[in-house]
């Protein structure tokens, strides 16, 4: 140790180390920090005692206060439970198709749906349910499958194509794809599909060719009329309504590949009230049928 | 007094890393010997299965493509959270994760229950091209995925290491893991010795879209749609008292 010497000017003991004529005063730390640092020393202390602390070789401090995280949200969620409760088993309560005609109980459940929507159903339909290429639109009339506020709430339960039992399922051939028609058939059925719709821009000809093609192949689900069949989701195929896409290359890339959306199954991920809640909301965007 | 004489750590270089070397020892020892003797941490659950072939590639492009810097595997059990995500995410969850995937920033979603939210085709498209399906997404697009052809000649070597960490994967598993990788995504293949390995729930079905090769694209959405719903929550007690943290 250097010896000890004392700063003329203020009187303070220095450290005895000296740089370039400049000596260093050993002040003591401020009081008031000094105290934090012991009452923090001390609020750990109380901390070990009081809250989940030390690991021990097989277990660990549970604190004397019994904190456990899982357990308060636990309580939290109950208690959201109890003030939606009422609510909820009114609706559980309403058939799904009288649910409007009781004004309290519509608003919580579209404010309910709405939330669920946002959520679990806009990430592809669209934050207004105004669908995109591949994902039905919900705001219109059309429906590929059941429209009625009850049969959205069994495509919400169990999905289209979703691997479950009770789920919606349709399977359009890949009718390019797996070499069921030719090139030059799939341009001719695509014109008579295209006229179903058209009067602008049809090449009779081919159209006519192509009737026969979908009579034996389209009718099944189509429709001799081609209005579609909702109990196979097979659209309607004489409207302005296109799931992927209204021009002739999209009609004819759809018959070569034979897509079908896949829609998950709700029941498992939501519980059957917000399923409900959701059914409500989804059938008033677009009045459903 | 050692408050008194510090001077000696303050001279010594060798005393001071020795000293530091006790100290941070001390922490340590605390705070993750008993990690590995605690077994009260983690829950019994039915249903947790360690990754597929398939998925553990998947994992493996989650990992390379740094998706863990914007995206959580966590559920904290928050009301807000459980509320949003579902069932706060239980430690049984993660422990054949090598290393776990909890992640600490959540630029985009949490993914921790991400698997069966979305269609195959929407993680795909949504893959290729996040803002085709969510306008608002800040996300980088991933569509070269669809283009890298899974690399099967080593996937036995990852599910061997795995195992030394501690999964339980069979030694048939470790044989049969090229087989099981092209099996999961092709519903038209053997796939009975998958199912047999890994469950009856596995997933097996072509990803991608793209029926003629496995590529990193049926990998990453086949690891995205397992997240989160290993557990049989149906036979669950969260509150019973031993799973009470």
């Amino acid at each position: 140790m250097a010896k000890r010497e004392v700063d003329d000017v203020s009187g303070v003991e220095t450290t005895g180390h000296e740089w370039d004529g400049i000596r260093e005063l050993d002040n003591p730390l401020p009081r008031w920090w000094v105290l934090v640092f012991y009452a923090t020393i001390v609020w750990a202390v109380v901390y070990w005692v009081a809250m989940p602390a030390w690991p021990l070789w097989n277990s660990y401090t549970t604190g004397l206060r019994g904190h456990s995280d899982r357990a308060n949200v636990a309580s939290e969620l109950t208690g959201l439970q109890t003030a939606r409760a009422p609510m909820f088993t009114q609706l559980d309560a309403t058939p799904l198709a009288q649910v409007g005609s009781n004004a309290d109980l519509m608003q919580f459940t579209m404010e309910a749906g709405k939330a669920v929507f946002n959520d679990n159903c806009s990430t592809c339909h669209g934050a207004g349910g105004q669908g995109a290429k591949g994902y039905p639109s919900l705001v219109d009339d059309v429906w590929l499958w059941d429209g009625t506020v009850d049969g959205i709430h069994a495509t919400l339960q169990h999905g289209i194509r979703s691997g479950k039992d009770e789920a919606r399922f349709s399977m359009m051939p890949a009718y390019g794809r797996d070499g069921m028609l030719q090139a030059a058939q799939i341009s001719d059925l695509t014109e008579f599909v295209w006229s179903l719709s058209h009067t602008q821009d049809v090449n009779r000809a081919a159209a006519t060719r192509g009737a026969e093609l979908f009579a034996t192949n389209c009718v099944s689900c189509h429709g001799a009329d081609g209005k579609g069949d909702p109990t196979f989701g097979a659209p309607n195929l004489t409207d302005a309504e296109w799931l992927y896409g209204p021009t002739k290359a999209d009609i004819s890339g759809q018959i070569y590949e034979g897509r079908g959306g896949v829609m998950p199954a709700f029941g498992d991920r939501l519980s059957p009230s917000q399923v409900r809640a959701v059914a409500v909301y989804v059938h008033s965007l677009g009045g459903g049928t | 007094m050692l408050l008194k004489n510090h001077g000696v750590f303050e001279r010594h270089t060798m005393v001071l890393v020795a000293g530091i070397l006790v100290v941070i020892s001390i922490g340590g020892l605390i705070e993750i010997a008993p990690l590995f003797k605690i077994d009260s941490t983690i829950e019994e659950v039915d249903g947790v299965r360690p990754y597929t072939p398939l998925e553990l590639v998947g994992r493996n492009v989650y990992i390379r493509e740094g998706c863990y810097t914007c995206h959580s595997q966590m559920i904290r059990p928050l009301r807000d959270e459980v509320e949003r995500y579902g069932h706060y995410s239980l430690a049984a969850e993660s422990m054949y994760d090598r290393p776990f995937q909890w992640g600490s920033k959540r630029t985009g979603p949490d993914l921790a229950r991400v698997g069966g939210k979305y269609s195959d085709a929407w993680q795909v498209q949504h893959l290729r091209d996040p803002r085709s399906v969510v306008p608002e997404s800040i996300m980088p697009p991933y569509a070269f995925l669809a283009d890298n052809e899974v690399d099967t000649r080593h996937i036995d070597k990852h599910l061997l290491a795995n195992a030394r960490l501690g999964v339980p994967y069979t030694e048939a598993s470790i044989e049969n893991a090229a087989r099981d990788l092209l099996a999961q995504a092709d519903p038209m293949g053997d796939t009975a010795g998958v199912e047999e390995r890994y469950g009856a729930d596995v997933n097996i079905r072509d990803f991608d879209g793209d029926p003629k090769r496995v590529t990193e694209m049926d990998a990453l959405v086949a690891y995205l749609q397992v997240l989160g719903t290993m557990v049989d929550f149906s036979t669950y007690e969260p509150e019973k008292a031993e799973n009470l943290r």
